[in-house]
């Protein structure tokens, strides 16, 4: 009997826990992720901060101290014209980490909403859907993205756009799947069941449903529009000198390659540990939020 | 197998439309007068009239289309607007560069992630397995531009084994397709890892593996041979991925290849020539998933009939 009792208690209490809370317990244990999550909320808050933090004016030029290595004044050394590339580098995370927030949250609100629309209504809106992404999908991105630079023209917020652009179909083939079997579960048939209208039915009860996934490839996708954004400044169509912006960095250091290579290795090294970090982040939540999508 | 053929090649079609649409309208979304565009800045206006009529830019926009259509299957679209030569010219030049270092490192990555997938998978959770993912998981992030001036420091610069730039020599191949290769390396090594282990639960490996076939032999001959279907799979989907990171491979080690053309034709605004490469490009791709599917299907009975 009170075994019987031992074991209702401790379901009922298994049961109380909340999706976040177990989430939260299976992802403190991946203590990879867990550090990579912490660099990155350093890293963020370093970048906020910059404007306090940075020892340096990222654009001061000073003729007197070019291309010096690492030193106590200068952490990461200086470049042609004697501006701090420490500084630089942390008023560049400004823009690195906005231009992968901003493309994959305009990506993913789109994404999202097209996968929705499309797993819900079927039909011909799906079939649209679906081979409109399934050619862009075709695509690298990098390619997809230099021809809408090419249209718009180089520059940092056309960037933005065009790696926004190649990740709507990743968010809108996941979504979609995902509302297809949720569109069947017994609680959305009740919700029906009960006259809930069909929007509302698809933002409050099927949406949530589809954000476990959601969240894990908004981490990943960070990481990999980071890389592409700075490809493209590195390439020359994203953004233009001065700006600070890590890949535009390394393009500014190229010449300097044997004489001063620290001008490139710095800003290299802050873009490999960035999209390391959300990469890594992405992999610990993929593992505790959603062990199928491995 | 022919009808599956068949309904591939006829869903390929729509694509190719929209494709064709896309790049012919290219011209007609840049702002300003494509006729200007063309002609120059100094032009008269006389000459921007003679430009239009000449490139049929006065007719109505479907005449116009057909006419792209009909040169581009041609393999005709026009002249750079830089060079002043043949848009097929430039393109065919550039085009055997490419393809040669995206196969050298094709096939060194393949190889490589192979190995170091296998090894991880058999090893599992043993130092070999630990070493291999980081490689892996380090290889996905590392921007490939920065691994090409890394190179170009140590090896050309500090102990002038290799050269900077250039094309000709198998010297010339080795920091470019190894730069090229990483990311698809790193990818490959995931990747067969993860085949590797799924296929080593099955019943039949395990039945090897009890009737005393040597361990050596399950491994490669049970496992990966399973295995490998998924993995061709990956690496077709990885082509369209070198080719890609071609674009900034070649910037990085002045390759003459047709990535350096697109991102050199788009800092000069060379439009004709931006409009054969995404073209180009996009046949490329459509191609390699064509191929791929079709192996697929080769290999796969079920996808064939399903």
């Amino acid at each position: 009997m009170t075994t019987t009792d031992a074991t209702a208690v401790a379901v009922s209490h298994e049961a109380v826990r909340s999706p976040l809370r177990e989430f939260w317990r299976k992802f403190r244990r991946n203590r990879t992720a867990m550090a990579a999550g912490f660099c990155l909320l350093a890293l963020a808050l370093a970048a906020a901060a910059a404007p306090l933090i940075a020892p340096f004016d990222p654009a001061a030029f000073d003729y007197d101290r070019i291309l010096e290595g690492p030193s106590a004044d200068h952490w990461a050394g200086t470049d042609a014209y004697g501006r701090d590339i420490f500084s630089r580098i942390l008023w560049g995370a400004r823009i690195s980490l906005s231009v992968g927030l901003l493309s994959v949250l305009l990506g993913g609100v789109a994404g999202v909403a097209l996968g929705l629309i499309a797993g819900f209504r079927g039909g011909w809106i799906d079939s649209l859907i679906m081979r409109v992404c399934d050619v862009l999908l075709a695509f690298p991105g990098i390619l997809l993205a230099i021809g809408i630079v090419a249209i718009l023209g180089p520059g940092i917020e056309n960037v933005i756009y065009a790696v926004a652009i190649f990740s709507v179909p990743v968010f809108a083939r996941l979504v979609r799947g995902s509302t297809l079997s949720l569109k069947r579960a017994v609680y959305v048939d009740a919700a029906r069941a009960i006259g809930v209208r069909d929007r509302l039915l698809m933002v409050r009860h099927i949406l949530p449903g589809t954000l476990p996934s959601v969240i894990v490839y908004v981490s990943m996708r960070i990481g990999t529009s980071i890389l592409t954004a700075a490809s493209l400044s590195f390439i020359g169509l994203g953004a233009q000198p001065p700006s600070p912006e890590w890949g535009a960095m390394l393009a500014d250091g190229r010449s300097y390659i044997g004489v001063a290579s620290h001008v490139t290795f710095y800003p290299g090294l802050a873009i490999f540990l960035t999209v390391l970090a959300f990469n890594l982040l992405g992999d610990g939540l993929r593992d505790a939020l959603d062990p199928k999508l491995r | 197998m022919l009808k599956y053929l068949v309904g591939r090649l006829a869903g390929i079609l729509p694509v190719l439309l929209v494709i064709s649409v896309f790049v012919f309208g290219f011209v007609h979304l840049l702002p300003g007068d494509p006729a200007r565009l063309v002609a120059g800045p100094d032009a008269t206006q006389q000459d921007v009239e003679l430009v239009r009529q000449d490139l049929g830019l006065d007719q109505p926009l479907w005449v116009q289309y057909g006419r792209f259509l009909g040169n581009a299957v041609q393999g005709e679209f026009g002249r750079s607007m830089k060079s002043k030569r043949p848009v097929s010219q430039e393109i065919g030049e550039r085009f055997l560069p490419t393809l040669y270092l995206t196969i050298v490192a094709m096939v060194w990555a393949t190889l490589a992630g192979l190995l170091i997938g296998v090894a991880s998978a058999t090893k599992r959770g043993r130092w070999q397995d630990h070493v291999g993912m980081i490689v892996a998981v380090s290889g996905i992030a590392f921007p490939s531009f920065w691994l090409g001036l890394l190179m170009i420091d140590l090896f050309s610069v500090k102990l002038g084994w290799l050269p900077t730039s250039g094309y000709g020599t198998w010297q010339h191949y080795v920091m470019p397709s190894l730069t090229l290769g990483l990311g698809v390396a790193a990818v490959m090594a995931r990747f067969t890892r993860s085949a590797f282990i799924e296929i080593a639960r099955e019943d039949y490996v395990r039945t090897a593996r009890a009737k005393g076939v040597p361990a050596r032999l399950v491994v490669w001959k049970h496992t990966l041979r399973n295995a490998l279907i998924p993995i061709i799979t990956m690496v077709g989907l990885q082509f369209g991925f070198l080719l890609g990171g071609s674009i900034v491979v070649e910037t990085v080690f002045s390759w003459p290849g047709l990535g350096r053309l697109l991102v050199d034709s788009v800092n000069y605004r060379d439009y004709t020539v931006i409009q054969a490469e995404i073209l180009l490009f996009s046949l490329e791709f459509i191609i390699i998933n064509l191929l791929v599917d079709v192996l697929y299907a080769f290999a796969n009975p079920e996808i064939r009939y399903s």
